[in-house]
Order: C-alpha cells, then structure tokens, then sequence
C-alpha cells in the first residue's frame, strides 16, 4: 500500500520500475502530465486513476474527483483541459443508482471546469474485486505560448506561494472513513484549479513551476521540485496555511499537516520580482483568497526542504516514505 | 488554535528562553523520559535554542521502540493466522519483526487492521464472531487504561473471540534503571506529562530524593517543554531536588482514579523485558488473573520464538541516554526509516527517526548549513 501513497515509495516505483520499462524522453520529465509538441502544437496529457473510499465524501465524490485531479495535473502544465476520456470500473453488486450518482457528480464537475468528456470506457470486475467504482481519467490541453512550467526553471531566489489552506481533503476523508470527529466539520478542498492558473499566468507567463500537492501533501510537492531542480527550499511553518480543524486533527493523530492531502490545492515558484503581482491576483481568484508567501528556492542544501520553525529552530522536511501513520499515544 | 497555539507561541518561547539563558552558569544533563517530547523538541529545533551548556538527553519512553523483538515476533505469527484479525495502532505496522513487520503480513493476505481506539476492534470482534480478534496492546501508562477497559468490557459482555497481545510498560521503574547505571550522566529528568496525568506523581518523590534529581512533570508543546527546563534548570542551580508539576492544567497530584481502578482490576505487575535495554523488575503489566483467557499469548501459544536483533544496532544505548542517535555507526547508511535495524528508527516517536527526519541537514557531512539566504522573505 505505501507504493501508492504519493511518497518516496511511489517516486521509486515509477523512476525505478516504469519508466526504464516504457523508455522514451517524455515521460523521463516525470512531471504532472506530460508536455508534448503535435504538428507544432503545444499539448499537455496526463492520466490518473481515482480509488477512494467512502465513494461520496464531505465536499464531494470520486466524480469530482476523477475530473478535478486530471484538470488539476493539466493546469500545472500551464494548459486548460480541452477533453477527458473516462474509464469506470465498476465492482459487480454496486447499485446502479451509485453509479448514476457519480456519473451526474462526474458530468457536473466536468461542465464547471469547462472540459469535455470525449469518450469512455466500461468494465465491471468480480464482487469483492474492488471497491464499488474505479474510475481512471485521461485529458489534454493546450500549453499557451511562453508558458515553461518545468522544475528545471527554479532557481534560487525563487519565491513559493501556496494557494490557500492545506490538509482539509485528507482530514476530511479521515473523518469519514475512520469514523472520526474533530468538533468542526471539514469539508475536502476539491475544486478545479484551470481559472486559478490562468488569473496567474495573465499576470505573467514566467511562472517557473506549479505542482497541485495531492498525495504525499505539500512536503511531497516540495520535494519533488527541490529534487528536479538541484535547489534548496526553505518554507516558514508560520506562514504556511493550515486551518483550525486540521491542524486539531492532525495534533490529536500525531500527523503532519504539510504530509495530508489536498485536491484543489497548488504551490507556485515564482520569480521574486512578480510575486507580488502573483499573490494579489490569486487572493482575487476565489480559490485564492488564502494565497501566502511561504518560503523560496536557495542554493544551500540542494534538493531538501529545510523549514524554519515558529520557535526560529530549523528541520528537514523530507519526503514522506508511504502514508502517514496515527500514532500511538 | 485553541489549546495548541497558546503552547507555540514564539514571544513567550522566547522569554523563556531568555530565563534560561540568565539561569544557567554550568553544564546540566536533562533527559526528557518521553518520546514525543523528544520529537517536539527536535521538530521545534528548541535543542538548537538552549544554552549550550543544556544538554537534553533522549530517555526511553517510545512505546514502539521498547517493545521486545519477541512480542513483535509473537504479533507476527498471530497475525498471519487465517482466522485471526489482527488489531493495532498504527504506528506498530512499520516495525521491523525478525525479517518483516506488519504491513508485510497484510500484504501476504493476512487480515491486520489500523483502529484509532482498542474500543474499535472489540467491535469488531462482535462483528466477526466467527474470527479471533486480537488487539496489539502496548504502551505505558497511558494506553493501558483504555486496553484495561476493553478487556474488561468483553468480559462484561462475554465476548470470547477477543484477546490482547499485551506488552505494557512502566516508566517509574524505567527512570529508577536509568539512575543505578554507572554510565548515567542524567541530573534531571522531564518526566511524561501524559503518564502522570494517569498514574498522578506519588512515585516520583521518592525517586527524586534517593537519586537526588529534580524530577519536573512536563506537557508536550513546546512552551511546555521549555518550561520544564526552565524549572529543572532553576532546581540544579540551586542544589534542589523536588517534584514539580509544570503541567498542571492535565495533572492532578492523585492522577485519574478511574483509570488506577480499571489498571488495578485487569492488570497485575510484572517484570518486563524492554528492547534494546533488557529486563527491568516491576517494569510492566500484564493481565491479572481474573483475565488470564484474554489473554493473546496463552490462547495462541505462541511459544519457541527466537529472536536475532541486527548487531549493529544500538538503539539501546540511544533508549537510555547514552549515545545520540548519529553517534552509531550504522545511522543513515545501514539504518533509516526505509530499511530500519531498530525501531527506534521506525517508530514517529523514535529518536533515531527523529534525528533522521529533522537534524539530517546538520549530521550529514555533505550538506551545508542553511545559508544566511534562507532568511525570511517578505
């Protein structure tokens, strides 16, 4: 299971396994989705596939899900989504009016991101084989011109912006799943992020890269980018945004917040002379409003994250190995 | 944040800080007996911001790390048993067994399941009459309440299909250890806040007195953490040596009478063996009589288990003070949290992982030190 958890384990399955397996230059990028030049058009293509439980969760559904995560992995390549194709995998037993549920919360989602579903796919797997629906999820768009979202652009001085609050879509899914209650409701952070992208590169197209931090949470974003990109990041725990709730539930669990996952979450490298203009433009955009500076790229301690603690104490902040686990006591 | 931010604040860390540092005129050795305060105070970098002359020395109180390799061995083989499901805490599933953990049994088909509350898997044992439910219970004295209380509810109700795994430890036999080494540098102790909230602060004051340490009863944030040394620090500079309760707002001096009850009732005490360190009297509990046929080892007789830790591992040393995590030869090569030796390195309570996760920047000798480019931005 930690192979799936958006952490080291995860990286080491694709760099380690699939990619020497598939070859080719592409995909080697590793990125979000993969960036491609067709008939001297600019695409971005990316795929995801979508296994949560409970189907249906405070904030939204695996529907909302399967189109807000490809959107999202599109958007980072600077594109907006033009079409997705849809693939369910159904679990034989599961109530046709389920399905119908997640299909409408699916077509819905879709329409308010202005994507199209283009074509699809059905399979239906033995009872007992899955968790009542799968869905995977493949899309394309296009790159505007003068966009370059790459890690390789980062460069020290960099300023990281962070688009709002993290952690609700992983707490709120704990809260459902495991049948815990934090006193206040949290709802999960699903939302397409296309118009939040778009506002940002209207403001300049030299944003130098953006990462939606999913699985693993921001600390995995974080990394991954320091990673790609030989820089060292440093963030100010302070600054980071984490709301009441999560950051109650995370106290109760022993968990992290910067490890919880988001989905309608992203972190920004910028160029420090067009941060300002940057962060004012996102806190306009209504999946903006909590938009903070949290830290920048350095050239000390290339390819970790260090963050400074609210005490003025520093620590690494590493790559998660697998999921996070609730502690003991 | 209520109830956290009040306990991060930075102004009133810093003042403090700024009373320890007027305080202090010679070297001290305090030793924060629990884990999580250990990890409070290397994730806060709060060992970066004493004097230098305040030395904070890891104790043993990770209940992860300190449960023998045998009874990790003994959750095993339970585990791996068809009509056993198999119940724990999280933070047990990563740690290593002799050649796999938990999560590895999971993998192969068995049926091992995280809960949040030892309460949950006796549901699910009423659930699943038809199966063994066995909950992993172990900790010190601020689990076994609640696992008292589950055996003693199935035995209310008559629910026979469930059992405890049970490896309880006690600190105060655990600190007095500690004392008699010959090797002991500790002058203070921060004893566990959580513990005494329990078990109240009637076994300090003698421990206190015949090693002639401040004991100084501590929380878990890091204001609390900074004030337990300031108030240990305060004590050795004036050549005392009491109990002090800096965690009033959840210790009360009797502790929870109902939990001591629950304790009373289900477990007995008995000699514990605690990994890396060895057997210590009186150092844990186990089911009394009354409960022996909840008991996980009797009724799976899991019995003959030979156990082999990696010798390069040290995390006994590191569990009594006496070595810090990056002093052991295999720390960061042989040994990190993806291939861990111990479960010292496993455990989020661990000090080796916490020295892993959060100090690597310093202990690696690659790296640099954060440049003074890593200022705040604007």
């Amino acid at each position: 299971m930690g192979h799936g958890g958006g952490g080291a384990l995860s990286a080491e399955l694709v760099e380690h396994l699939f990619a020497p397996a598939f070859g080719g230059e592409v995909l080697a990028q590793l990125g979000d989705s993969a960036a491609l030049s067709l008939g001297g058009v600019r695409l971005a293509f990316s795929t995801d596939s979508y296994v949560v439980r409970p189907l249906f969760f405070p904030g939204g559904s695996i529907g909302d899900l399967a189109v807000n995560g490809t959107v999202n992995d599109l958007a980072m390549s600077g594109a907006a989504a033009a079409y997705l194709s849809c693939g369910f995998i159904l679990e034989e037993g599961v109530e046709v009016s389920v399905v119908a549920r997640v299909a409408e919360a699916l077509g819905a989602a879709a329409r308010a991101a202005g994507v199209e579903v283009a074509t699809g796919d059905t399979k239906v797997v033995e009872s007992g084989h899955g968790d009542g629906v799968y869905i995977n999820t493949a899309g394309i768009g296009l790159i505007p011109d003068g966009v370059d979202l790459r890690p390789q652009r980062v460069v020290p001085g960099d300023v990281v912006i962070v688009s709002g609050e993290i952690g609700l879509h992983g707490v709120a899914i704990m809260s459902v799943r495991e049948g815990l209650e934090f006193g206040v409701d949290v709802e999960s952070d699903c939302a397409a992020l296309g118009g939040l992208v778009r506002t940002m590169l209207a403001v300049t197209p030299d944003l130098h890269v953006l990462r939606d931090p999913t699985r693993g949470g921001l600390a995995a974003s974080l990394n991954e980018i320091a990673a790609a990109s030989g820089t060292g990041v440093v963030i100010h725990e302070g600054r980071v945004p984490v709301p009441a709730a999560v950051g109650n539930a995370c106290a109760i669990l022993g968990l992290d917040p910067l490890y919880v996952a988001n989905e309608g979450k992203l972190v920004a490298f910028v160029p420090r002379e067009h941060a300002d203009a940057v962060l004012d433009a996102m806190r306009a955009h209504p999946l903006g409003r909590h938009a903070a500076v949290i830290g920048e790229a350095v050239s000390a301690h290339p390819g970790l994250v260090v963050a400074r603690t609210g005490l003025g104490g520093t620590r690494v902040v590493d790559l998660p190995i697998g999921e996070q686990l609730p502690r003991i006591c | 944040m209520k109830y956290i931010d009040e306990f991060q604040d930075p102004e009133l860390a810093r003042r403090l800080l700024d009373d320890i540092h007027a305080t202090v005129t010679r070297p001290w050795a305090l030793m924060e007996v629990c884990g999580g305060q250990t990890h409070t105070i290397i994730r806060h970098g709060i060992d970066q911001l004493l004097p230098e002359q305040v030395e904070l020395i890891h104790g043993p109180g990770c209940p992860v790390c300190v449960t023998p390799l045998e009874v990790i061995d003994k959750a095993l083989e339970i585990a791996s048993r068809p009509d056993v499901i198999f119940c724990s805490f999280g933070d047990m599933l990563r740690v290593p067994g002799t050649g796999r953990d938990l999560f590895q049994v999971r993998s192969e088909g068995g049926d091992v399941r995280v809960v949040y509350s030892p309460l949950d898997a006796l549901r699910i044992a009423q659930d699943n009459p038809g199966r063994e439910v066995v909950f992993f219970g172990i900790g010190f004295e601020t689990t076994a309440p609640p696992n008292a209380m589950t055996v003693y509810q199935a035995k209310k109700l008559g629910i026979r299909n469930f059992s405890l795994l049970v490896s309880h430890v006690r600190v105060p036999p655990a600190i007095e250890a500690i004392m008699r080494s010959p090797s002991c540098r500790v002058q203070g102790f921060l004893a566990a806040g959580h513990v005494c909230s329990v078990m109240g602060v009637g076994e300090y004051p003698e421990l206190a007195a015949r090693h002639r340490v401040p004991i100084v009863v501590t929380g878990f944030e890091p204001l609390d953490i900074l004030e337990g040394v300031r108030r240990a620090v305060r004590q050795l500079e004036r050549g005392e040596h009491t109990v002090d309760n800096a965690y009033a707002r959840a210790v009360r001096p009797e502790g929870n009478p109902a939990a001591l009850a629950m304790l009373e009732d289900v477990f007995e005490v008995t000699d514990r063996a605690w990994r890396g360190i060895g057997v210590i009297p009186d150092s844990g509990w186990r089911l009394s009589a009354r409960y022996r046929e909840y008991d996980a080892e009797h009724r799976f007789s899991v019995t003959g288990i030979k156990t082999l830790e990696p010798a390069e591992c040290r995390s006994g040393e590191v569990l009594q003070g006496l070595l810090k995590p990056h002093e052991c030869e295999a720390f960061g090569t042989l040994c990190t949290p993806r291939s861990p030796l111990g479960a010292t390195m496993v455990s989020s309570e661990g000090a080796c992982a916490a020295y892993y996760l959060y100090r690597r920047l310093e202990l690696t000798p690659a790296t640099t030190a954060v440049s003074p480019e890593a200022s705040p931005v604007a």
